[in-house]
């Protein structure tokens, strides 16, 4: 049933974008006697992004679906910001993450998106609208959605306290991150964000060289080991962060760190290596060393998870049979296919119901729902992620995104922490 | 032939014969050397002039999370040099600077004394041209390779349970590992050996092969033992490509944070790595107030090399 009624729910999205797309052309006067073939020209849109989220799949089957081509523009977390501020020409569609609308919106680069446009607008899951759970309020310290989900006007570079019809990023991904911990090395239960910095993981910790994230997860510990507990840990003050600071250098000057890591690929190889056995980590390099067939536990803490979220936004340029183009792609992303994919990752993705209708029973049971698998788990490639009867780490969505305890963010004293970050790289 | 008709062409300047047709000349071949030199020198002018002008430019200005404002503070190069009058502690900058500084005497000593002996036996004891080629060639061979791949092969090395510690551990030498091997001063300086030795084989070894064989007879002659002829003939002679492979060795350590990255675990300050995290925060004018500095340091680097070598006279 619902196989079938996806394919369609798109094709008839697809002939509304070439209608719409054939009609504007028709009023602006573009067309010299050939409507049809213009209408029909194939539409490419530039998708700038972090590589994590483009997926040559989810390209093939827009393609397949819409008949947009998805030219992707693989860069870095930092490199996505840096590029919407300085080459705002550069890409017609743009996945960032939710922390860098700070910086992004007062540069007046992206623009608002309008609601109504966005089918299932109003089925993105409260997370995002009112940082809610299953009804639960969860955390909100640093950069939370619901703080820069909604802007006042198209145009306005001020978020609007209350849901509003202009919404800066729609949704692609999201998750809660915590410590990745090499069990069969630790040969104890860790309950608790202190034990980063625990004298016994002497030289086997690491942290990540990415300094507002690696704050964050400082702070985690500060407040674990009851020293201090921060009104914002996203948002902290000089005092805060020189607090912070003094914990992190006096730490690493004690050789508590074995390496610092940057990219995926070094902290997958830290921890499969046995360099490290407990280490600020993504779910996905989780999954990947276990996948080389090393025992790697998403630990989840008592003091609860840093959440991230990425979604897309427009840039102020785009008009025409694109920026149709790029309500098409959104609309096919919340539809249930890629959120269905991005699920079988160990992400979440925005509109619960429309990836549930694409995922076999016993997916959502595991990823979702924190039930034993039933059968093997396999990636989207088809190679097995988990054995039957494996349970994911940190249990259903409801738990694991209900146990959020700040969001990634940029501090108003960014440019204090990130001078106190290269002082603690020095120390 | 008529000066006043001929256009700037090389022929015109060598057909030249009177006094006034001469001077004319020479005014002309010089114009048209300038004309030769210009699209190298238009190269120069956007590529590195241009931009140089405009970190300059950029290091003066304001900013903020989303934008820069053009203004002229010097407060980025307060921030740059924050704490560093004060006394006690380090500053973070001169931190930096001495560890990069440490990697460059480290680096430069161990490519120096790897270097000339490489050159030194290519050079001298090996005897046909065809073999000097062929392990000149095999000196080059880590290039084949990627600058990150050439680093992230001694990972499994160096590591904790890696080769030379497994090795180590099976032989019964040490019983635990032994962790300073990656991750350290020592492994960061191993990966600059490795990198840059080449920058010293090469121009050492040019400098060798041009030494006139007879100076060494003649000191053999004159009752030179090998050490003196060594020290008192061929080292002075090698002088300009001891000097051109101490800049290369020296400029690329300096600038380098790649290598101290990864090699060092990411816990290892060094100027550009600062400048990359400032860049990734949108704090380009903090980055090229840092820029800035290190050119300087750089020159005065590579002024105090030239002070004790004139490069252009031995060349």
């Amino acid at each position: 049933m619902t196989e079938t009624k996806t394919p369609r729910l798109s094709r008839r999205t697809l002939l509304q974008g070439a209608g719409a797309a054939a009609g504007l052309a028709a009023g602006s006067g573009v067309i010299t006697g050939f409507p049809a073939i213009i209408a029909a020209e194939p539409v490419t849109l530039r998708y700038l992004g972090t590589a994590v989220n483009q997926s040559g799949d989810i390209a093939r089957k827009v393609k397949e679906d819409l008949g947009i081509t998805i030219e992707y523009i693989p860069v870095v977390t930092d490199e996505v910001s840096k590029r919407v501020v300085t080459q705002p020409n550069s890409f017609d569609i743009v996945d960032s993450e939710y922390f860098s609308l700070k910086k992004l919106m007062p540069s007046g680069n992206l623009v608002g998106m309008d609601a109504r446009r966005i089918k299932n607008a109003d089925k993105i899951t409260p997370v995002f609208t009112k940082g809610e759970v299953g009804g639960k309020k969860i955390g909100d310290q640093g950069t939370a959605p619901k703080k820069v989900f909604y802007l006042e006007g198209q145009n306005s570079t001020k978020f609007a306290a209350s849901p509003t019809e202009w919404i800066t990023l729609i949704p692609t991904t999201y998750n809660a991150d915590t410590l990745g911990i090499r069990p069969d090395l630790i040969k104890r239960p860790i309950t608790s964000w202190k034990e980063l910095l625990n004298p016994e993981f002497k030289g086997k910790a690491s942290i990540l060289n990415i300094p507002s994230i690696g704050i964050m997860d400082a702070a985690m510990v500060v407040e674990a080991t009851g020293d201090y507990t921060y009104p914002d840990k996203g948002n902290m003050t000089k005092a805060e962060i020189d607090r912070t600071m003094k914990v992190l250098i006096e730490a690493k000057r004690a050789g508590q760190f074995r390496a610092f890591w940057q990219d995926f690929n070094e902290s997958v190889n830290l921890m499969a290596s046995g360099e490290t056995v407990i280490q600020s980590m993504w779910s996905p390099a989780v999954t990947k060393v276990r996948s080389q067939g090393v025992a790697c536990t998403y630990q989840p803490l008592k003091e609860g998870y840093r959440a991230w979220a990425t979604g897309f936004g427009l840039p102020k340029t785009l008009s025409g049979k694109k920026l149709d183009a790029a309500y098409d792609f959104i609309n096919w992303f919340l539809s249930g296919w890629a959120g269905a994919y991005l699920n079988r990752q160990g992400y979440y993705s925005a509109v619960l119901e429309t990836a549930k209708a694409n995922m076999e029973p016993y997916e959502w049971a595991f990823w979702m729902e924190g039930k034993p698998a039933e059968k093997d788990i396999k990636a989207p490639d088809g190679t097995i992620m988990e054995k039957a009867g494996a349970v994911r780490d940190g249990g259903s969505f409801e738990q694991r995104m209900g146990a959020v305890a700040c969001w990634n963010s940029v501090m108003d004293e960014n440019t204090y922490m990130v001078r106190k970050w290269n002082e603690f790289i020095a120390a | 032939m008529s000066t006043a008709a001929a256009p700037a062409l090389p022929e015109a300047a060598t057909a030249a014969s009177t006094p006034t047709g001469l001077a004319a000349a020479t005014r002309r071949q010089r114009r048209l050397a300038y004309w030769q030199a210009m699209p190298l020198g238009l190269v120069f002018l956007v590529f590195f002039l241009v931009p140089l002008a405009l970190t300059l430019i950029v290091s003066f200005w304001e900013y903020n999370e989303y934008e820069i404002i053009p203004a002229f503070t010097l407060q980025n190069y307060a921030d740059v040099f924050e704490g560093c009058l004060s006394g006690g502690d380090l500053c973070t900058t001169f931190r930096t600077y001495l560890s990069t500084l440490k990697f460059c005497l480290l680096g430069w000593a161990a490519t120096l004394t790897i270097g000339f002996t490489v050159a030194y036996f290519v050079a001298f004891h090996v005897r046909s041209t065809a073999m000097q080629t062929v392990l000149f060639l095999i000196c080059t061979i880590p290039f084949w390779t990627s600058n990150v791949i050439r680093m992230i092969a001694w990972v499994p090395l160096l590591g904790r349970n890696g080769l030379v510690n497994d090795t180590l551990m099976g032989l019964g030498l040490i019983r635990t590992p032994i962790e300073g091997l990656l991750y350290s001063d020592f492994s960061v300086v191993l990966a600059f050996i490795h990198l840059d030795t080449v920058f010293m084989i090469v121009p050492i070894f040019n400098s060798m092969m041009r030494i006139d064989r007879s100076l060494i007879e003649a000191a053999t002659d004159a009752g030179a033992t090998a050490w003196q002829t060594l020290w008192n003939v061929i080292v002075p002679l090698c002088k300009p490509g001891i000097a051109i492979g101490s800049i290369f060795v020296l400029t690329l350590i300096m600038g380098d944070f790649v290598t101290v990255g990864v090699m060092g675990g990411q816990q290892i300050a060094s100027v550009g790595k600062v400048i990359q995290v400032q860049m990734a925060y949108l704090q380009f004018p903090a980055a090229a107030a840092n820029a800035v500095v290190l050119l300087g340091a750089v020159m005065v680097l590579i002024g105090a090399l030239t002070r004790l070598i004139d490069l252009r006279r031995e060349l």
